[in-house]
Parts: structure tokens; sequence; C-alpha cells
């Protein structure tokens, strides 16, 4: 972890070297989601509204996965961009280093102009939160947070799994933005104003549920049965990480065996 | 120290012709053909050697480097280096040698030079007195003073393979890889590191392996040359017994005594002919 701390800090200074375009970027990250977020304040102006869902239940949701959606984009932007790593040879270097290949290919990139999106997220969270119609407990307090961490791990085990794929094709796949930018888009109105199956899809496959749709269902205190369980659904969508870090594992088997 | 025994490698690659037509037939259905990289390939080398390892453009030369280092997994063989199977025990291992691709830089980018030997110290878990007397070494062998506080970005090539190299020895390991390190360097630089791995040879008793096409390189540095062509081992000894091997049918060919013993190109070139791999 302190090592990962060392990485930062390099990337931060070489970040540093080209401040215009970082300023510029950050600026623009910050107004993206934004523009999506009025999207979404626009239509609740106009219908008041969703299948029994407030403007203010739905931007919790919004801000809880936009900020997981950011905090993993800065993160895992190695994996991300990894098919750049693969393809010019660099993953060899890492291979000759005395650390786990996770750790280095997290430290090899980090986007830091991701912030904008983050305070925007932040932002909108905490109006969500001052307005929404809950009484806050300790327990409450700890599920939303895990909420975040959750949707951190789901989007980096996405990331994870498109990278292994590069083992295999050297290119990167697009199609990973189906699940990264698709989920988010998804996930940022509770699950159950779509059809079954989607909901379905993003509860068992890829566990968006459980970041945002089963714990605000305890937050909102509209749980039916045990609720204890609902507040757990959040470690659930954690563990989504460990196969995907299975299949990484096998993709640099692979790797190794044929040097592609 | 190393022992590589057998070592057998092969790669699939998929056969592509010309035109559109078959462009397009090979989105869908692909045919491969094996290429063996390596062909049982077995060397022991001892603490302290400095090893020339050379053959022709895709001899499989970056290949073993890459075995050697644990990158690779080799199809069938055995290596034992320092009592590590390379490609088993990784991280243990790679803690023990030190490899410098002389095309690809381990280096950060952007930012100055010691901003990068601080990351590598914290990565490969160097102690700080031991890190300061390597760098200490390092900065005054390799000359470094004047452009460790510069980015790399802004470093001349001769530059930055200074400071490859000595990146690659910061945790002082027992073995170094060198893949090509004087690549594309002035006659001054490449002095420079020729010397520069001489000194660390003989006062630190690192073993070396370099692969490099430049034959002047071998002739400063190696006592002992391995040769491989088309992934099989064909020459495994001394620089003087390949020389004298050559140099009479050489000296009887060109009639005129005052020929002098041929360079190491033309004995490299002649061997290529014997062995058919050009």
């Amino acid at each position: 972890m302190r090592l990962f701390g060392k990485y930062l800090l390099i990337l931060f200074k070489s970040q540093m070297q080209y401040r215009t375009s970082f300023w510029l970027l950050t600026f623009g990250q910050f107004f993206i989601p934004f523009s999506v977020f009025a999207g979404l304040y626009f239509m609740f102006e106009r219908f008041g509204q969703i299948k029994g869902w407030d403007f203010f239940e739905v931007a919790l949701c919004f801000g809880v996965i936009h900020m997981a959606f950011a905090i993993s984009e800065c993160m895992a932007r190695g994996f991300d961009m990894f098919s750049s790593l693969v393809a010019n040879g660099d993953f060899d270097r890492l291979l000759v280093r005395p650390r786990s290949t996770v750790l280095q290919v997290l430290g090899s990139k980090f986007e830091f102009t991701r912030f904008g999106r983050l305070l925007q997220s932040a932002l909108v969270l905490a109006w969500a939160i001052s307005q929404i119609h809950v009484e806050w407990t300790f327990l409450k307090a700890l599920t939303l947070l895990f909420m975040i961490v959750s949707g951190v791990f789901i989007f980096t085990g996405i990331f994870i799994l498109m990278a292994t794929m590069c083992f295999w094709t050297i290119q990167g796949l697009e199609v990973a933005n189906i699940f990264t930018d698709g989920g988010r888009e998804m996930a940022q109105y509770p699950l159950n104003i779509y059809q079954k199956w989607v909901a379905r899809f993003f509860t068992y496959v890829i566990p968006f549920g459980c970041v945002n749709y089963l714990p605000l269902l305890y937050l909102l205190g509209r749980t039916e049965g045990s609720s204890a369980l609902y507040a757990l659904t959040p470690l659930a969508g954690c563990i989504f990480i460990l196969p995907c870090l299975l299949i990484w594992r096998f993709g640099v088997r692979h790797y190794r065996s044929t040097g592609s | 120290m190393i022992t590589v025994s057998g070592i057998s490698k092969s790669f699939k690659v998929a056969k592509r012709s010309s035109g559109v037509r078959s462009a397009v037939k090979s989105l869908f259905r692909r045919e491969y053909t094996e290429v063996a990289a390596l062909n049982e390939i077995s060397f022991h080398i001892a603490p302290g050697e400095i090893v020339g390892y050379i053959g022709p453009n895709g001899a499989g030369k970056s290949t073993t480097i890459k075995v050697m280092s644990g990158i690779l997994v080799p199809d069938r063989g055995t290596c034992t280096i320092m009592g590590y199977t390379p490609w088993l025990d990784r991280v243990a291992y790679v803690k023990n040698i030190g490899v410098v691709f002389g095309q690809r830089s381990q280096l950060w980018w952007d930012v100055p030079v010691i901003d990068s030997f601080e990351l590598l110290r914290d990565i490969y878990g160097v102690q700080e007195n031991e890190y300061k007397s390597n760098l200490k070494l390092l900065v005054e062998t390799l000359d470094l003073k004047d452009i460790i506080h510069t980015p790399v970005r802004q470093l001349s090539l001769g530059q930055r393979m200074r400071c490859e190299i000595a990146a690659s020895l910061l945790h002082s390991p027992s073995i170094l890889f060198l893949d090509e390190p004087t690549i594309g360097l002035d006659a001054i630089s490449k002095l420079a590191v020729r010397q520069f791995i001489t000194t660390i040879n003989k006062e630190k008793g690192v073993t070396i392996i370099l692969t490099t096409h430049d034959m002047n390189d071998i002739e400063a540095l190696a006592q002992r040359i391995i040769l491989i062509g088309k992934g099989s081992l064909l020459y495994d000894g001394n620089l003087n017994t390949l020389r004298e091997r050559f140099a009479p049918s050489n000296l009887v060919t060109e009639a005129g005594s005052s020929i002098n013993a041929p360079s190491i190109d033309d004995i490299i070139v002649q061997m290529y002919k014997e062995y058919q791999i050009t």
C-alpha cells in the first residue's frame, strides 16, 4: 500500500509536467456528468417521480455510482489502458520486478483528471443526503460508504476482466464500455424501473444491484424481511473482484507461455 | 550459477497471405504455423563470467533472455539459476537479477532520473544505506552527476542508456542481463558503457550475459561467446579458439602473408555460412 502511494507520487509529478492539459481535462471531467445530471433534474422537474422514486433518491443512486466510477477510473486506469502495455512490450518489464502484477499495473497509470468527475458526483451525493428523508444511523452511514467501495470493486473488476482479454487480442476492446459506461448509465437509476431480465443481469452477473438498489432499499427503510441482509449486500458486490483476479492470473500465465 | 538444459520453445504464428480476400478470410478462420524459437538449448555459466550471446536477428537471443529472466515459460527443458527456476519463483528470483532491454526504457519518462531510482529502490525494497552506497558508486563510475536531476525525456540516448544500466543495478543483483545495451550509441557512450560493464564485473563479481550485434562489444568484453542460429546452439566457447579455427583457412585462401587475423565480423559471417543459417 505504501508502495502504491509512491507510484502515485511519481505519476503525479509526471502529470504536473503538463499542467494546462491537466486543468482543462479536469474541468471537462467536471462537466461531463454535470450535463447528465442536469438531464436527470429536468426529467424529474417534468414528471415528478419514476415508479415511486423521487428526485433525491435517484440523485443518491446517481452520486454513489458516479463516485465509484470516478474513483475506479482514477485508480484502475492502468487496466483500462492495458492494451498499450502489452502491445509495446512494457509488460515484460513488469514481470522482471519483484512485485505482484496487479499492483504494478495499477501503479502504471493514474488518471488524476478524473478528480473533476469525482468532485461533481460528491457534490450531488452531498446534496441528495442533505435533502433525502432518511434517519441516519451509524450503520446506515457505513452502508452508504460500502456502497461506494463496492462500486469501485465492481468497476475495477470489469476493467481487470477486459484487460485480461488483451493477452489474447493485444488490442484494447471497446466492448468493455458496454459494461462500464453502460453499467454506470443503467445503475444511476434504481434497478426496479427496468425490465426484470435487465435487473437480474445487473444483480447476479455484474452485481451493480448490490451497489445501490438493494442497499438503497435498506437506507430508505423499504425492505421486506430481514433488513440486515440488505445492509450487507454491498459486501457481496465486493466479492465480484475475486473471480476477476483469478481470471487475471490465468491470463498472465497464458501470456508467459505464449509470449505473444 | 546458471544451468540451462534442453530448453525448447515454439511460437504459434498466424499464417497471413496478401490480398483483401484472404485478410477477410483470416478474420474468421486462421491457420497457424509452429515456429521453433529455441531448440534444445543447453549451457552452463559460472559466477563472475561475462558471456556474449550472439546470433543473427530472430535467432532466439531475446527469447532465451526472456526465459532466463522469468518472463516466458519454455515448452520443455529445465533452467536453474542460483537455485531458482525463473518462471516458477518469479518474485523471489527477480530480486537477484537486473535486466536492461536496450530498446525499451525502464525509467519514468517525464520525471527526473533520481525519482525513478527512488521508486525502484522502493519496488525492490533496497535498504537505505545499501541504496546510498550503490547510488554513489553508480553516479561516480557512470558519470551521472550532471544528468540525474534531468527529466528522462530530455536525455540523449547515450545518457539514457547509462541511467538504464544504473537503474538495473541499484538492488545489487548478482546477474545482469543486457539485451543490446549499445544499440544506437555513439562511440564515446559505447566505450563508457563497455568500461563500466568491465568494472562492475571485476569489482562486484556480477555475472553478465550480453546480447549484441556489435562485435566490438564482444571483443572488448566477453571471454566466452555462445552463438545461436535458428534456435539452435552452434558454438559455445572461447573467442580465441574460434579465431584460430577460422584464421588458417582464411590465410590460405587469401594469398599474401601480410593479412591480419580476420575480424570478428568475418568469423561470424563464415560461421553462419558454415552452419547455413543466413
